[in-house]
């Protein structure tokens, strides 16, 4: 933690390349994390030892209705404030000091706690605010304001475990063999031009949301300056972020499916849209139109994890490598064709994820679930947080 | 073939035309010179007539049956059965007039020259007598009132 | 009265190269050249030049130059020649001074301190010969959220209507009357040629240029010129002039010689009387006005238009602005100082307005911090000169430009200034046949269409080079901007970076 605190994320906006990968069982049973990690350790050259991470999905079942937060800290202080904090907003049913292992190349690691929580009901209440809005504002809160604390992970029933090093490194620091995840994600990271930080690294998450991307976005300020407006700050500047709180806007706020969501990041090219029959045309211009600030553009893979399943998605020209294949119930996602190969060899429908077209893994449930329900969204009808404030909103550019 | 046809709307009366026109028919092909120095005088054989708030660039029709040409009494005016360009050859002529007074558009003038006149008019810029070129005119003009373009009939 | 007045421009003939074919002469309105038989030579009257080089383009030798008056000032810093010849004006007539065309005053312009992005190794540019760069840009209102059946792709909750530009560029308005038929008429064709607009300016839109009308932005302004259903419904958008760049807080002026019949039936006004554009809307005196107009002027066309409103941009613009989109335009028009007019109060044009970069950044700003950005259309005016300024204010946050000056630059004009005299040589600010003649929508429209598509092209290099392949994502996106020679305060308006950063 000694590095220059000018070069971080969030003090200055960092491109990078990575290695990512993913796997998933849509049946819902759990996997250990040692697949994973032989996955993401293969394209060990991906990367370059300055960030390496997982997402697991499944690993709380008995507390699976509690926010299981998962926090780094770099002092004592900070883990003081931080506690009280969350004692005043939330109920902690039960916290601990997650369990790592010594590793040799992973130096100076921080002091990594987790909580299983719920917010507290009267504040919740009185907020106005819906219990994910008025959780993800505190998690705001904790990485914005409290120095020295950093929520790597905030959903239910799932967690983050990522630090600086590299990925096989991490995930024998964090002991992820001893986790059982219906579904993983992971990362390594090639940072271009910063020494790293555990925060920093990757995945990202909010709530139940995580992402692994790799690329760097070039409409990036277009992206954060549209989410910006609804209450989400992107203090990292990170490209993970930003496409995080893309997701959670259209997916929880405004109610879209993932695909949906996916679609409106990824969408429709204007020559695609001329030549549609005009119904549809109007439908895919309308949105274009309105969500025009949230087409992400620049090359990325991107796979993105939460409770329904995992999606992974490419930009519209396919500029990033990502392959899918299945076996059975399990399905596989990598940068690389010999990282879903080194796990599963005889793995079948190995294909290219095409760009600008959601790729799209859904738990049977969740599957069975949706195809019973509405085709339409169903924008969030509660306040944004910042609609809400008596005070005029601080000014947050330049 | 292709004629030279003129827009009175939007001939604006600035006559780049003749002096274009003067320039390519001059032994020089330089406007200086053209203007200064050469003698006999380089003539230009499209005409502006009018003033600011109407005009025309009056030029030959190179008709399909051309009036000076059944009327020339020397030889001198012909027309290319092939390319169809109506010219004048200056050794022939013996300026008489005649197609002058013919012509109903009066694309055609007699110009002193050293020892007799000489009947003048469009030759469509071509390099060799009956060949047409590139109209010089057409080139010149700044609002496209003059335009060269394939029209029936030869 | 002796007139103290100096000339302002002296023409300089190459004797050697004049050959007297008398095109000059034959070309200036203002009568400065005359072929001398007597003198055997061209003489200049150099007082009555306006240096608007119609000349000097159609000299068939190039013998002419236009040059300054050589007279040296006061030697004073302060009295420079400039304002004693506007004293000495304004002693000879006793007048406002008028003047035309934007404010030539060395003011900064902050495009020339922005400097464009491009990707390198992290991130590959894009070849915009091998792959789709899309520059549409639709404007209007916008729900914000969307509500859609996503199984069936169809739409649940209504769009509001939009105009599609294929280039992110429109012709601002300039109205028949300030401008002539055929200029009008050039910008129509192009409009139409390039997939975007016109805008008929206070004028309305003739006759002639109906065919056009599905790329015309039709304006209403303070004099209601031209306003009936008929023209509300023939236009693509309604514009509402508030306010324009090179003269705000202030009306127009029309004098009746310039209102011919054509100007008379298309106006509907009296042929010959002035026509005049009072300074506010009389029926526009505050905010909640504002949106009564709108909404009239909605209801008019049974909501299948957007309404844009037009403002100068002064100092308060982005409050105003927010007020305009909170008011229901579905459009926000902010036009900078640096904007173009037939005529305008010199003292108003050259002192009163602030540039369209800080004006825009601060709107576009000031909408995100309301969290309304996303539900309206902002277009910037007032003196794009290349395609780097377009990429420079939609990376600032216009969704689209309007541009009208170097439109004109393209149909010839030479920004001398003379628009108010009615004279100008190149067709454009005249209602004269003789000299309106001069201006060949044929040509002048394949020159704007040049002019845009060569734009157009830049703007999908210079998209490409950052990594962006639809302009969709340039919109905002500030960080592909550094400020060079910009002070804290410029920069944090701005929202960029310094370069280096």
């Amino acid at each position: 933690m000694q590095n220059r605190e000018s070069l971080r994320e969030g003090r200055v906006r960092i491109p990078s390349g990575c290695a990512i990968a993913g796997i998933m069982d849509r049946s819902g049973s759990r996997h250990d994390g040692s697949d994973i990690l032989k996955s993401i350790a293969l394209m060990h050259d991906r990367g370059n030892g300055l960030g390496g991470g997982f997402a697991a999905y499944g690993i709380y079942p008995e507390y699976k209705d509690l926010y299981a937060f998962h926090i780094m800290y770099e002092s004592r202080d900070a883990r003081t404030e931080t506690e009280a904090y969350l004692d005043k907003h939330f109920m902690s049913e039960k916290q601990e000091r997650i369990p790592t292992e010594s590793v040799g190349s992973i130096k100076n690691p921080p002091d990594i706690w987790r909580y299983f929580v719920a917010p507290h009901p009267m504040r919740l209440n009185m907020s106005g605010l819906d219990e994910f809005e008025y959780t993800m504002q505190h998690v705001f809160h904790v990485n914005g304001q409290i120095d020295g604390a950093f929520v790597a992970s905030s959903g239910k029933n799932m967690g983050a475990f990522k630090g600086v090093g590299y990925p096989e490194d991490i995930g024998e620091f964090y002991r992820i063999q001893d986790y059982r995840a219906w579904a993983w994600t992971a990362h390594g990271r090639f940072p271009t031009n910063t020494p790293g930080w555990w925060g920093g690294a990757h995945p990202f998450t909010l709530l139940n949301w995580s992402v692994v991307h790799n690329g760097e976005i070039s409409s990036y300020d277009t992206n954060r300056r549209y989410v910006e407006q609804f209450g989400y700050d992107c203090e990292l500047q990170t490209d993970t972020e930003v496409i995080t709180y893309l997701f959670d806007l259209l997916a929880r706020r405004h109610g879209f499916s993932q695909e949906m969501a996916a679609h409106i990041m990824t969408a429709s090219s204007w020559d695609d849209i001329d030549r549609m029959d005009p119904e549809r045309a109007a439908f895919e211009t309308a949105l274009r139109t309105t969500y025009s600030s949230a087409l992400v553009n620049g090359p990325f893979s991107v796979i993105l994890g939460s409770d329904e399943g995992l999606l992974a998605l490419n930009d519209r020209l396919k500029l990033r490598a990502l392959m899918a294949a299945e076996k059975g119930s399990m399905v596989y996602l990598a940068s690389e064709q010999a990282a879903i190969e080194v796990v599963c060899p005889d793995a079948e429908n190995v294909r290219s994820i095409e760009g600008g077209v959601p790729f799209v893994v859904q738990l049977d449930e969740v599957a069975r679930r949706k195809r019973g329900e509405s085709a339409e969204n169903t924008p969030s009808a509660k306040p944004f947080k910042h609609e809400v404030g008596v005070l005029p909103r601080r000014r947050k550019e330049a | 073939m292709k004629r030279i046809y003129a827009i009175e709307s939007w001939c604006i009366d600035c006559r780049r035309c003749e002096v274009a026109c003067k320039t390519f028919h001059s032994k020089s092909k330089n406007t200086v010179k053209a203007f200064t120095l050469e003698f006999p005088a380089p003539r230009n054989r499209v005409r502006v007539e009018g003033g600011k708030t109407l005009s025309l660039a009056v030029n030959c029709r190179h008709c399909a049956h051309p009036k000076c040409v059944e009327g020339c009494i020397s030889g001198a005016m012909t027309k290319n059965p092939k390319t169809g360009v109506v010219t004048s050859d200056p050794e022939k002529c013996v300026g008489c007039r005649t197609c002058v007074s013919m012509c109903p558009f009066g694309a055609v003038r007699v110009e002193d020259v050293v020892d007799k006149g000489v009947a003048y008019k469009c030759d469509l810029c071509g390099e060799v007598l009956g060949e047409p070129g590139e109209p010089s005119c057409v080139a010149a003009c700044p609002n496209r009132a003059l335009i060269y373009v394939e029209s029936e009939e030869c | 009265m002796l007139d103290y007045l100096l000339p302002r421009y002296k023409v300089e003939r190459d004797r050697d190269l004049c050959v007297q074919c008398g095109v000059c002469e034959r070309s200036c309105a203002n009568e400065v050249h005359h072929v001398d038989p007597d003198l055997g030579r061209v003489v200049a009257d150099h007082a009555a030049c306006v240096n608007c080089q119609r000349c000097v383009v159609m000299c068939p030798t190039k013998a002419i130059a236009i040059t300054k008056w050589p007279q040296v000032d006061s030697g004073s810093a302060n009295w420079t020649l400039g304002y004693m010849q506007d004293i000495a004006k304004q002693a000879q007539t006793g007048a406002v001074l008028l003047s035309s065309m934007g404010n030539p005053e060395p003011y900064p312009i902050y495009w020339d301190h922005l400097l464009l992005n491009a990707s390198q190794v992290t991130n590959p540019s894009i070849d915009p010969l091998r792959e789709p760069m899309e520059t549409r840009v639709l404007l209007g209102g916008r729900p914000g959220m969307l509500k859609v059946n996503e199984r069936e792709h169809k739409l649940v909750s209504p769009m509001p209507p939009q105009i599609k530009l294929d280039v992110p560029l429109m012709f601002s308005a300039m109205s028949f009357g300030s401008i002539s038929l055929n200029a009008q008429m050039s910008l129509a064709m192009a409009a139409r040629e390039l997939g975007t607009y016109f805008n008929t300016g206070e004028g309305g839109l003739h006759r002639d240029l109906e065919p056009y009308a599905a790329n015309a932005i039709v304006q209403v302004a303070s004099g209601r010129f031209g306003v009936d259903p008929h023209y509300l419904a023939a236009g693509a958008a309604i514009e509402i002039k508030i306010g324009q760049g090179a003269k705000p807080g202030i009306g127009g002026h029309l004098p009746g010689e310039k209102i011919n019949a054509e100007v008379s039936r298309t106006r509907m006004i009296p042929q010959g009387t002035d026509a005049i554009s009072p300074a506010p809307h009389h029926d526009i005196y505050s905010i909640e006005d504002l949106r009564q107009l709108i909404f009239s002027l909605k209801e008019a066309t049974r909501y299948a238009k957007p309404v844009a409103v037009k403002i100068a941009a002064v100092h308060n613009a982005a409050a105003i602005a927010s007020g305009m989109a909170r008011a229901g335009a579905d459009i926000i028009v902010v036009d900078g100082f640096r904007g173009g007019t037939g005529a305008a109060p010199k003292r108003i044009r050259d002192n009163v307005g602030i540039p369209i970069e800080l004006a825009l950044a601060a709107v576009d700003q000031r909408l995100r911090d309301e969290g309304i950005r996303s539900t309206v259309s902002l277009v910037a005016a007032g003196s794009m000169r290349s395609s780097a300024d377009v990429v420079r204010a939609i990376a600032l946050g216009a969704d689209a430009v309007y541009c009208a000056s170097a439109a004109l630059i393209a149909l010839g004009c030479h920004q001398c200034g003379d628009c108010s005299s009615g004279k100008c040589n190149w067709g454009i600010a005249t209602q004269r046949p003789e000299l309106t003649r001069r201006l060949n929508p044929e040509i002048a429209a394949e020159r704007v269409v040049n002019l845009i598509r060569g734009w157009n092209h830049e703007i999908q290099e210079m998209m490409g080079g950052m990594g962006i392949n639809a302009i969709d994502s340039l919109r905002g996106n500030r960080l592909m901007l550094r400020g060079v020679g910009l002070n804290e305060k410029e920069l944090e308006i701005l929202g960029v970076k310094y370069a280096g950063e």
